[in-house]
């Protein structure tokens, strides 16, 4: 689900708009593989873009890329939900749960849990007289300049 | 003071004076805090605070819009069965999917999709009868799933209104009807409760709070002062206490208000909006909005410029201070929440017919079962009893959110009581009204009661005004009459009467012996009136009041000495 977000996120605007090799309907029906888009220039964009938009990820999701085979993993990721863009969509509603079809179960305004303060803070590293502890607010990242990260040696 | 003078408000004549003075004493901001009696910026009756000066200046149109959270009230939270409540013992009404467990999904809550539901009749919305849940990810201490479900895409109710009445003057005499649009209607989770604990660099977080069903209401920006923005609040608080959908209380964080505030100037775009939280009660709603206005006017008067930006209001200093942890924009990164199908309701003509009964939401059967919005309320008392629309709006607001200790809600039954009031008594209904909004209420307010523990119940009010009424004591009899009744201690009003001799002298003839020995002994008022002087009586009538310690009828006084004057 988050590799769908990314990919729909990368596209707006930076990657170079699919040639017709890739944007087939009637044509391709089952058994067929579905051709992987062009690789050059999508790459080169994604270098020259990458340093802020990886940054911006990694602030958003916390999530560090370390080193060049992060960041290529990344890369593949995205390549492979891109895929999905061999299917033409027009005109049918984007699904967004398998459960569209079931009926939302509604529940009864009846207290039935809680007071299980004991079990819920034995999880906790650290509590205070009941209560979870956290560090203090939020801690502002590092700024990219200062940071000693695979990005900083990519520029 | 050149930046000063642009905040003057036009518009007629008299508001341009008050507000001129007002601005020689302005303080700046940072500094002293706001007092009460000003208001920062004067919105003209046409709607729109406009400034402009005397130095032609072009004038500066503040845009306020609100978000509003109410909290839902409910026995359980939105997606779990633990408690509602306020003030327990820190994660005691916590369950495992409240604390984001592995393993836990929601469940959604009946009593909350239905109090949704309620609000939005009652706010004019067009209900979709398909809305869908989202996850809104950010991370924070007191946010233990790391998203909020909310509904982002496509709300449960949208286009409403809300309709609020305030007073163009200070004298409460000229009410105008104003009207904010609401662009949507969304259920969502809360999020538990951080304490920071800043000496020892960490935050207690207590999780009682975490998974309470909240309705989020966006309001369109149409409003243009603290003042607009104080008065729909109030209204929106009496309707969702009426409808039942949230008790509103803002001091419990049960309504929680922020405010997105700019200026621009006429016939341009709109400016760049900060938004104002931290505001906890109504006045301090008007004081952060005012504050922001005249901020950012000055800001932008300087030259400066204004941040998209979070701003506290702080109460004590009365001004808004950038917040410590929003720098930067948020992208919240929205997704489907992927365990909860769409929310469907129903109407009359849609109805399933094999369903449980318990799994459906009939829109139109809800709509039955409104009860009366405070508007319609007020409506009726002013055709049934004669009353002034300003009246109405007394007898009915049901709190006063303040900043002090008592935030008691002395109205509350007010109504009621002066219907059961006139009940009982031959007093007209204009007349008693006076009687409940000076009297009662100002004992009420004096002594931080509530009108259900009032000392004097509506059957001895009535019973003292039906003494009035009757002529056997005077109104300033009666005024004594109500302090002696309020100390409590049981007494009739006609005991009370009688025990400090207060009935009206009944007696003609006693009367006019008085009158006459008060002609008698002032000869020099005597010749002044037959001289045509007719104010002296006045003295006069207060000289036979005087002798019969305040026990004679004025008006008989008046026409016995004037009988008397032109024999």
């Amino acid at each position: 689900m988050r590799v769908l977000s990314l990919g729909r996120w990368l596209r707006a605007g930076l990657v170079p708009p699919r040639g017709p090799a890739s944007r087939h309907s009637g044509d391709r029906h089952s058994g067929h593989r579905p051709q992987a888009p062009p690789q050059g220039p999508a790459q080169v964009l994604l270098q020259k873009v990458s340093v802020e938009v990886l940054e911006h990820l990694e602030q958003l999701a916390l999530v560090d890329f370390r080193d060049s085979e992060g960041v290529e993993r990344l890369q593949k990721a995205i390549q492979f939900a891109d895929q999905l863009h061999e299917v033409n969509t027009d005109g049918v509603e984007p699904m967004d749960s398998v459960l569209e079809d079931r009926c939302l179960y509604l529940r009864e305004d009846d207290v039935t849990e809680g007071n299980c303060t004991k079990e819920l803070l034995e999880n906790a590293r650290e509590t205070v007289e009941e209560y979870f502890v956290a560090p203090p607010g939020n801690i502002p990242l590092v700024k990219l300049e200062e940071q000693k990260t695979y990005l900083q040696g990519s520029k | 003071m050149a930046a000063m003078a642009t905040m003057v408000a036009a518009g007629c004549g008299g508001v341009w004076c008050r507000a001129r003075q007002r601005c020689a004493r302005w303080p700046g901001p940072g500094s002293r805090p706001f007092l009460r009696a000003q208001r920062a910026v004067v919105c003209n009756a046409r709607g729109g605070a406009v400034s402009a000066g005397k130095s032609g200046l072009a004038p500066w149109i503040p845009v306020v819009g609100l978000e509003i959270h109410a909290q839902i009230s409910s026995n359980s939270k939105l997606f779990s069965g633990s408690r509602v409540q306020f003030a327990a013992p820190p994660n005691s009404l916590v369950s495992f999917f409240d604390a984001s467990l592995p393993g836990t999904l929601p469940v959604l809550n009946r009593r909350c999709v239905e109090a949704a539901v309620m609000t939005a009749l009652a706010l004019n919305c067009r209900i979709n009868k398909k809305s869908l849940f989202d996850r809104k990810h950010y991370f924070y201490a007191d946010l233990p799933a790391g998203y909020q479900i909310t509904q982002q895409r496509v709300p449960i109710a949208v286009n409403g209104s809300l309709s609020y009445s305030l007073c163009i003057d200070n004298k409460m005499s000229q009410m105008v009807t104003k009207t904010v649009r609401i662009k949507q209607i969304q259920l969502e989770q809360d999020s538990g409760k951080s304490l920071h604990d800043d000496t020892r660099s960490q935050t207690f977080v207590d999780l009682n709070r975490a998974g309470v069903g909240l309705m989020e209401l966006v309001m369109e920006p149409d409003m243009c002062c603290g003042e607009e923005a104080a008065a729909a609040v109030r209204e929106l608080q009496l309707i969702l206490q009426t409808l039942g959908s949230s008790q509103a209380v803002m001091a419990e964080g049960q309504l929680r208000v922020d405010a997105n505030v700019s200026v621009h100037h006429p016939g341009e775009p709109y400016g760049v909006r900060t938004e104002v939280k931290n505001i906890n009660s109504i006045r301090f709603l008007a004081k952060a909005v005012d504050y922001e206005i005249q901020r950012q006017i000055q800001e932008l008067g300087n030259g400066g410029t204004i941040l998209n930006e979070t701003r506290a209001f702080d109460s004590k200093l009365g001004c808004t201070v950038p917040m410590r942890d929003k720098e930067g924009k948020q992208d919240y990164r929205f997704m489907p929440e992927p365990n909860l199908p769409p929310l469907i309701l129903y109407d009359a003509k849609s109805l399933p017919a094999n369903m449980n009964h318990q799994q459906v939401i009939n829109i139109d059967w809800i709509h039955e079962r409104l009860p009366d919005l405070p508007s319609v309320k007020r409506e009726k008392l002013v055709e049934q009893y004669g009353i002034l629309p300003e009246h109405s709006f007394t007898l009915l607001v049901w709190q006063q959110d303040q900043n002090c200790n008592s935030s008691q809600a002395s109205e509350d039954g007010l109504a009621e009581f002066f219907e059961s009031v006139v009940k009982q008594t031959q007093m007209k209904p204009k007349k008693v009204i006076g009687w409940i909004l000076n009297d009662l209420l100002s004992y009420l307010k004096q002594h931080s009661l509530t009108v259900k523990e009032s000392p004097v119940s509506s059957f001895l009010l009535a019973d003292l005004l039906n003494l009035l009424e009757k002529k056997e004591i005077s109104s300033t009899a009666a005024k004594r009459v109500l302090a002696e009744l309020w100390k409590g201690e049981g007494k009739t009003p006609l005991e009370t009467v009688k025990e400090h001799k207060l009935e009206l002298l009944q007696d003609q003839k006693e009367l006019e012996q008085i009158c006459q020995a008060v002609i008698d002994g002032q000869e020099n008022e005597v010749m002044a009136i037959k001289a045509g002087n007719r104010k002296v009586l006045n003295k006069l009538i207060g000289l036979v009041q005087k002798k019969t310690q305040g026990r004679s009828n004025p008006v008989l006084v008046k026409q016995l000495l004037e009988k008397k004057l032109s024999e």
